[in-house]
């Protein structure tokens, strides 16, 4: 099975036999798991056990026996067909399920590689329809080589059925060439080094690491020879605790501040190492190509992805930043399309750039960023009082409460005047946030696009194309309706538009302009 | 287009909404039945459960479904639809033609005993990805659905 045979149009097939390796491990390592803490749990009861375990290794043979049956019963009743309308999967051991997806359908063909079929030299393919997450038809596993020949055919049977007009081509002798031709690698946009990769990670400091030991803990901590939470209580009832601080106190200034120190780095240094870690597996060799087809994306270190967005189906740009990356030019650039990229709805093009990288890149998805010349508004002024007495309003009525408790309450009663100061010193913090969040909060509109800026410390730019939005809401909640304002949802295909806090009026205004952009172009017109 | 007058729904409309505002009544009368008859509360008040599904009924029967029917509408021009709702939350929505994918008219049981129906128009975008105009004629919901389609170049995509 190391080649596969030329894809036949109308031919039912079989997935890569190796495809039962991968499964049955899977399902294997998934019970691997329990059925290792049971073996564990029976050896420590002693010797009376040995029995049992014997027992239990033998049904574990039998399972495994079972997994392999499984999986290549599974293989066996799997078979799939690129047909001339459509593609068919029908699967099933015992109640079987045949899909067809029709060419017309189909957004796009990707190919992923998770570590195991990675190894093995396995893709997963998978037609994205658009509908999204588990109802995508999906093929696990072909050779890789197949995959890509499976790609290059479907794409370009999908390639015809658009455009429609091609009325009698035979796809069995057009498209052989054509699948080699696109072999040819297009022209690389952005590519990231290790250097960059490394500069990146540092930026993407995480803590989620100790939560991740914590959960970890949690989890198998009857594995650990003591308890941890009873010695976590110990350290605070049998007072320990006040050892620790009293050992502390015992120490010269110095080396107190020393010791503060070392936490601090020992904390930071942890977090970078696992933003380094995370961003090498996810963005490794992260590649965007510009091929004939679209733009062809590659990253991933264990869990290798190559994923094509044609362009067309670009549906808007979101430019973001972080607090501390800006300041040193880095910006992360994303598409909005119709087919989704794992969880996001949002298609990393260049993660970690700098802005003279991106603009090429939006220009060749058809985007332009905001020029000089934009004539950037900010949201109604009542809507940023709105917003401010909301959210400052709540922390003082909290604090006025706190004081009256203060009044009412016999003086025992502690802590009450810290919480009211508390509760009033948020409130001013909420209130400076709002008047700042409210100045950075921004939107135009230009003859061909409609753009928004939020945030004030990181800001996110998002550009979207006039006339392919889907449809133009004016929301008022109550409070907006009273006072005037409203928000403008834009109709966007794999992603939300909206502009928060806008004059009535001037929302209208721009929903009367961005109607008669999409009004002016069929959506079968809009270029596919 | 925003100026121009909307077109109101079908009347019957109000009915179905007081139907509907009924049935939600209806668990809490028969428990506040259920009360008076078994007397629990003392005497003066073996009655007074009664107030809930009295105070609901005003809300859900008589006054929401006006309220909802005044503040809906729509406006079917050449190449859009608009639909407005909302009472307290008020939206007011436009569909080009040329973005509807599919369309669909549907009908409850209760619509279809009051001659109304729902029509729906499915667009490709994620916020209202289906915009609903409810209350419409039978008739008239089949009407703009035909010249919907005949807009709407392909069907999907």
């Amino acid at each position: 099975m190391t080649k596969a045979p030329a894809i036949e149009v109308g031919e039912w097939q079989r997935v890569s036999r190796i495809t039962v390796v991968v499964n049955t491990l899977r399902s294997a390592a998934q019970a691997l798991i329990p059925i290792g803490f049971a073996l564990y749990g029976i050896s420590s009861e002693g010797g009376r056990g040995g029995f049992a375990a014997l027992l239990f290794g033998l049904g574990g043979l039998a399972l495994l026996g079972l997994f392999v049956g499984g999986s290549w019963l599974a293989w066996y009743r799997l078979r799939y067909r690129v047909g001339e309308n459509d593609v068919r999967v029908e699967q099933g051991i015992v109640s079987r399920s045949a899909r067809s997806v029709p060419y017309d359908r189909i957004q796009d063909v990707s190919l992923e590689q998770k570590l195991l079929p990675r190894l093995l030299g396995l893709v997963e393919v998978k037609f994205e329809t658009g509908a999204g997450g588990k109802d995508e038809l999906k093929l696990s596993y072909v050779s890789e080589a197949e995959g890509e020949r499976l790609r290059e055919t479907v794409r370009a049977l999908v390639e015809e059925e658009g455009a429609a007009a091609s009325t009698a081509a035979d796809p069995l002798t057009r498209h052989d060439g054509e699948g080699v031709a696109e072999q040819v690698p297009g022209e690389t946009l952005f590519r990231m080094d290790t250097k960059r990769l490394f500069v990146f990670g540092l930026f993407n400091f995480s803590l989620v690491v100790f939560a991740l030991l914590l959960g970890a803990m949690q989890q198998l901590e009857f594995l650990l020879p003591f308890d941890p939470w009873d010695y976590i209580a110990d350290v605070f009832s049998d007072d320990n605790i006040a050892e620790a601080g009293a050992l502390v106190n015992s120490y010269s200034t110095g080396a107190q501040i020393v010791a503060i120190l070392y936490a601090i780095v020992a904390v930071v240094v942890v977090g970078m190492a696992s933003g380094l870690v995370t961003t090498f597996v996810r963005d490794w060799e992260f590649r965007l190509d510009r091929t004939a087809k679209g733009f062809r994306r590659r990253r991933g270190l264990l869990t290798k992805t190559d994923v094509v967005m044609p362009v067309h189906r670009v549906q808007a740009l979101v430019l973001k930043t972080g607090m501390i990356r800006r300041l040193f030019g880095w910006y992360g650039l994303s598409f909005i399309s119709l087919a989704q990229d794992a969880k996001n709805a949002n298609h990393d093009v260049a993660p970690f750039a700098r802005l003279e990288e991106i603009a090429p890149i939006a220009r060749e998805g058809g985007f332009a960023l905001p020029g000089e010349d934009v004539a950037w508004h900010r949201p109604s002024t009542k809507y940023r009082t709105d917003k401010l007495v909301l959210s400052a309003g709540t922390c003082f009525v909290a604090a006025f409460l706190f004081l009256l408790a203060k009044i009412a309450l016999p003086p025992e009663a502690q802590g009450l005047g810290l919480g009211a100061v508390i509760m009033a010193a948020l409130g001013v913090i909420f209130a400076v946030q709002q008047l700042f969040l409210w100045r950075f909060q921004r939107h135009a509109i230009d003859e061909a696009y409609v753009y928004t800026r939020k945030r004030w410390l990181s800001p996110r730019t998002a550009i979207a194309s006039r006339v392919k939005l889907q449809s133009v809401e004016v929301a008022q909640g109550p409070l907006a309706g009273w006072r005037g304002y409203a928000d403008l949802n834009l109709g966007l295909a794999g992603g939300t538009f909206r502009i928060e806090g806008l004059p009535v009026e001037e929302a209208r205004r721009i929903r009367a302009k961005v109607l008669d952009s999409i009004a002016a172009v069929d959506f079968a017109n809009l270029p596919r | 287009m925003d100026s121009e007058p909307l077109t109101k729904l079908d009347p019957a409309y109000t009915t179905v909404m007081r139907i509907e505002g009924a049935l939600t009544v209806l668990p809490f009368l028969v428990i506040a039945l259920v009360l008076g008859v078994a007397g629990v509360l003392p005497q003066p008040y073996t009655w007074a459960p009664m107030i809930v599904p009295v105070l609901i009924a005003i809300v859900f029967v008589l006054l929401v479904p006006v309220k909802r029917f005044m503040a809906r509408g729509y406006q079917f021009s050449d190449d859009r639809l608009r639909v407005v709702k909302g009472v307290l939350f008020h939206a007011d929505t436009v569909v080009p033609f040329s973005r509807v994918q599919h369309l669909d008219v549907e009908q409850g049981p209760l619509e279809r005993a009051f001659g109304i129906a729902r029509l729906i128009l499915h667009t490709a975008g994620t916020h209202n990805s289906s915009v609903t105009l409810p209350g419409l004629a039978h008739a008239d919901a089949v009407s703009m659905r035909e010249e919907i389609r005949a807009h709407v170049k392909r069907e999907s995509l």
